[in-house]
């Protein structure tokens, strides 16, 4: 009796195993296929090995708010050795460069209002008389805001500046003997980014960009692809299931995907000598969770487009507001908190939280866990989603 | 009474208001030629891809090679083959490399392909041109191959949506040739056409129009009903009795 339901159960495990293998025979020649295409194709090979480069070397550089340099401009109203001295000390900084030394805070403000330098410096007729006397001197700071970020920062370093020169003024007049005033020193120490590298940041996102992009397009558009050409009726003809159908045209780009992110680490490593503190393995088995989320996206909607410029244009379009609240660009903290809420939908968010993470701050499996399993979940959702929604018979 | 590969039971498909198989009843009998018969937009398409599955019907009762056509799709694609208007191999892959796709998908065992593919570019004589990429091919070989390749997993049945679209007259011949030699080995042939030359060459003609089969019977039998020579002038007497209307939007196609 027993062994009747053995012979069964063996029976029925090597018809089982049979049919994976069957399945997974098919699957093979539909990958066979589709990368005989994707190679066949001329424009491909340039996307893979100019699209990163690109990326890395020009905007990695490009993308930058970091502020290398102020136009700046001293009024120097009084002419006095103090004057001269703190004139010399903002020279001094690396940050500001000189590009005028108008005679009024009229004749700046109008340089200002037309964009010629970002900062100005009035430095009135009786600050040193005033320092002399013991008196607290002022001096009026004129800046553009339009760019926020150069004007903060200018007018923050302008005012260290000042307050250095100011302590220094004091010391000399210290009488001697007198208790030292006790002033509270603050030493930031700056972590994963010691240096505030600025490219360090931005390598990793630009990264992001890179494999989302490859996900995203390519694979949605070799669907779209078959539709315009006819030859998805001769496949829907066909016992192909419909698995095996959206994994050969998800496979192949996963692969390319996750080369573009070797091909594009190596790059930031040469040419950035960025410092990759994480596990390589954990960040290609998150990368590759990612890529089927971005690719199963992708022919998603490409299962609802009939055309390359219908599916581009959404694609386009998904890609740009998934990007912009990414925290890639802008940090997502800054966001209003209904955005925030909106942000838990934006794979782009999670994936690059891991990503700086895991390259910069060497996180591992446990520090990313939430993330990962957010974009885990995401993407078996899209993948059968995907599945789902393709459909052999209209 | 012959065997029914196909049995077509009030058959109707809607696109919107317009109707665009109204009604439609018939049967093709196993190893028969049967030509499906209509001016453009007569719902010829329409109907086809609804037998293979690639389309609903909006109601009917329908069986092909003896699975139902709404809960048993799957079964039906295993045993059918299709070859479309729209041409449909792949043009930038070589006839080996097409070939070994569609055998492959079919779970056709790799030596038993070989075996078959051979057989077949002998007889197309192109084996010398089996590296060639398909797109580099004239239209009359691509035709000839598309048949060939959808017959490749020899299904009972074989739908063929205008084969013979645009290519010159000899090469419709050698086409017919090898749709005959498909009919010996035991597959039956459905197969629309304009060409009424090719009407003659069928088992049995079916006439669709405006959505509706007009007349079915054998080439000869139809001769006799409406008194004429040949299938182009049966044809041009149909149409005569119900002359086309245009269609809205073009909705008929698709």
């Amino acid at each position: 009796m027993s062994y009747e339901f053995l012979v069964n159960d063996i029976r029925l495990m090597t018809y089982n195993l049979q049919l994976i293998t069957y399945n997974m025979r098919i699957l093979f020649y539909i990958l066979q296929k589709e990368f005989i295409q994707i190679f066949r194709n001329k424009g491909m090979l340039p996307i893979i090995f100019v699209l990163p480069m690109v990326q890395m070397l020009i905007l990695v550089f490009a993308a930058t708010f970091e502020i290398k340099q102020v136009d700046m401009m001293i009024v120097d109203l009084d002419h006095s050795p103090a004057s001269r001295q703190l004139t010399n000390q903002i020279m001094g900084n690396k940050l500001f460069r000189m590009n005028a030394f108008p005679t009024s805070a009229t004749e700046a403000e109008q340089m200002i209002q037309a964009s010629k330098s970002d900062l100005a410096l009035v430095i009135p007729r009786d600050f040193d008389k005033k320092i002399t006397l013991h008196q607290n001197p002022d001096v009026q700071i004129l800046v553009d805001a339009i760019n926020g970020n150069a004007a903060q920062l200018g007018s923050a370093y302008l005012s260290n500046i000042i307050r250095d020169f100011h302590k220094s003024i004091l010391m000399q007049q210290k009488v001697a003997g007198a208790p030292e005033a006790s002033v509270v020193e603050i030493e930031s120490s700056f972590w994963y980014n010691p240096t505030l590298n600025y490219r360090h940041y931005m390598a990793p996102g630009i990264l992001v960009v890179l494999i989302t992009v490859i996900g995203m397009f390519l694979g949605s558009m070799n669907l779209v692809r078959e539709k315009e050409l006819g030859t998805i009726e001769q496949i829907n003809v066909t016992p192909i299931k419909k698995w095996q159908f959206i994994a050969g045209k998800l496979m192949p780009f996963l692969l390319i995907g996750l080369f573009e992110l070797i091909f594009g680490l190596t790059l930031a490593k040469i040419v950035f000598n960025i410092p990759f503190v994480g596990s390589f393995p954990l960040l290609f088995g998150i990368s590759a969770v990612y890529l089927v989320l971005v690719l199963s996206a992708g022919l998603y909607f490409s299962t609802i487009s009939d055309t390359q410029q219908q599916v581009t244009f959404v694609v386009y379009f998904l890609m740009m507001v998934f990007l912009l609240m990414s925290g890639l660009f802008t940090p997502v903290e800054s966001m209003p908190t209904w955005a925030q809420n909106i942000d838990r939908f934006n794979p782009l968010f999670y994936f690059v939280r891991i990503m700086r993470g895991i390259v910069l701050k060497g996180a591992g499996i446990s520090e990313i866990f939430n993330d990962f399993l957010a974009l885990l979940a995401y993407a078996v959702g899209m993948f059968s989603l995907a599945i789902w929604r393709y459909r052999k018979t209209s | 009474m012959r065997e029914a590969v196909i049995t077509v039971k009030n058959m109707v498909k809607k696109f919107g208001d317009f109707m665009a198989n109204d009604n439609l009843n018939f049967e093709v009998y196993k190893g028969e030629i049967f030509g499906f018969l209509g001016a453009n937009g007569a719902g010829k398409t329409t109907a086809i891809r609804i037998l293979c599955g690639l389309s609903t019907p909006t109601s009917g009762e329908m069986k092909v090679a003896g699975f139902d056509i709404y809960r048993e799709t799957e079964k039906i694609k295993r045993n059918i083959g299709y070859m479309s208007q729209k041409f449909s191999l792949y043009e930038d892959l070589t006839i080996n490399e097409n070939i070994r796709f569609y055998g492959g998908i079919y779970g056709i065992k790799p030596e038993e392909r070989k075996r078959r593919s051979k057989l077949m570019l002998d007889r197309l004589e192109l084996t010398p041109y089996a590296d060639r990429k398909i797109g580099d091919l004239p239209l009359g070989w691509k035709q000839k191959l598309a048949f060939s390749i959808a017959i490749l997993h020899e299904p009972d049945i074989v739908f063929l949506d205008e084969p013979t679209g645009g290519v010159d007259p000899v090469t419709r011949r050698q086409f017919w040739n090898l749709i005959y030699e498909a009919v010996e080995r035991g597959i039956t042939v459905f197969v629309t056409t304009h060409y009424m030359d090719e009407a003659e060459y069928c088992d049995r003609v079916s006439i669709m129009d405006e959505g509706k089969i007009v007349v079915l019977d054998t080439p000869d039998a139809l001769k006799k009903q409406f008194n004429a020579a040949n299938m182009d002038e049966v044809f041009v007497k149909i149409a005569r009795t119900s002359p086309p209307t245009p269609l809205p939007n073009g909705e008929g196609r698709k």
